[in-house]
């Protein structure tokens, strides 16, 4: 477990890339019960005017806190998440896209030992959460 | 479209919903999450009584309480329109597997927004003993008919 102590606002406490291919998609549409056919079909994704097939937003989201996570050591010290879904990371039939999570100590307080952590969430050079911000409890 | 009235509906309490070890395990892999996250051993260590669940497995069951303002006529939320804006968990402890938990979907606001409708969805989520664990907030975008 991290030490409130060491830590500096501005902080970057992990970063990671992630590779999500087709397959990412159907096993998380399986584990969450999202079956939207936009996340696995391009036929239905082109037919409502998306650029292809997206991944799922709960999925990006998903995955962003989870350097956070492994920074802890123990999900139950998360307090609150949230995200603003601001771009779609369009997944191709063939190869992948590289998701990249950089998060950052934004907020200390070392009376409650809570600190917020923001979260960079890119793709393709975009950021694609907004204000994508962790609370978690030392 | 939606219908601006159900600003302030709540919707029935869905059925008790017991999270599966397993169940936590394959939510865990989809979100990417590392295995030491889902290693027994470690979550006792560090004094849960079971696995964690992810910090947004909750989204589960907030579904339960989507499918229902979908399929409820006076709302009107056409859901082919339906964009997820933002996305919210607040938690007064973890999920654990072995928790059985219900939830309960209230609409908290309904406004419009440049011929867009956001709408916004508190579920709030309690254990056995009706005790608060977790309360999803999710905001929806749904698109007008010129959008």
């Amino acid at each position: 477990m991290p030490e409130i102590s060491e830590l500096t606002i501005g902080d970057v406490i992990a970063e990671k890339n992630f590779n999500l291919d087709r397959d990412s998609l159907v096993r998380y549409a399986g584990a969450s019960g999202d079956f939207n056919p936009i996340h696995y079909r391009d036929d239905v994704a082109v037919s409502v005017g998306l650029p292809g097939v997206l991944a799922h937003g709960m999925l990006t989201m998903g995955l962003s806190i989870d350097p956070v996570v492994s920074w802890l050591g123990d999900a139950g010290k998360i307090l609150e998440y949230g995200v603003r879904f601001t771009k779609p990371v369009v997944v191709p039939a063939k190869g992948r896209a590289v998701i990249t999570v950089v998060a950052k100590v934004a907020e200390l307080d070392p009376e409650t030992k809570k600190v917020r952590i923001d979260l960079q969430t890119s793709f393709d050079g975009n950021n694609v959460l907004g204000k994508s911000q962790v609370w978690v409890q030392l | 479209m939606v219908n601006p009235n159900i600003q302030g509906k709540r919707y029935p309490r869905s059925a008790a919903y017991l999270v599966g070890r397993e169940k936590i395990r394959e939510f865990a892999r989809a979100t990417f999450a590392s295995e030491e996250s889902i290693d027994l051993a470690a979550a006792i260590a560090s004094g849960h009584s079971d696995l964690v669940a992810p910090p947004t497995f909750p989204i589960v069951l907030q579904e339960f309480g989507l499918k229902l303002v979908i399929a409820d006529p006076e709302a009107g939320l056409d859901f082919s329109r339906v964009v997820h804006g933002e996305q919210k968990f607040v938690f007064q402890r973890p999920i654990v597997a072995g928790d059985l938990l219900t939830s309960e979907l209230s609409v908290a606001s309904v406004k419009s927004l440049g011929g867009n409708h956001m709408v916004v969805f508190d579920t709030e989520i309690f254990d056995e003993g009706n005790s608060l664990v977790c309360t999803a907030i999710s905001t929806l975008v749904v698109r007008g008919e010129d959008a």
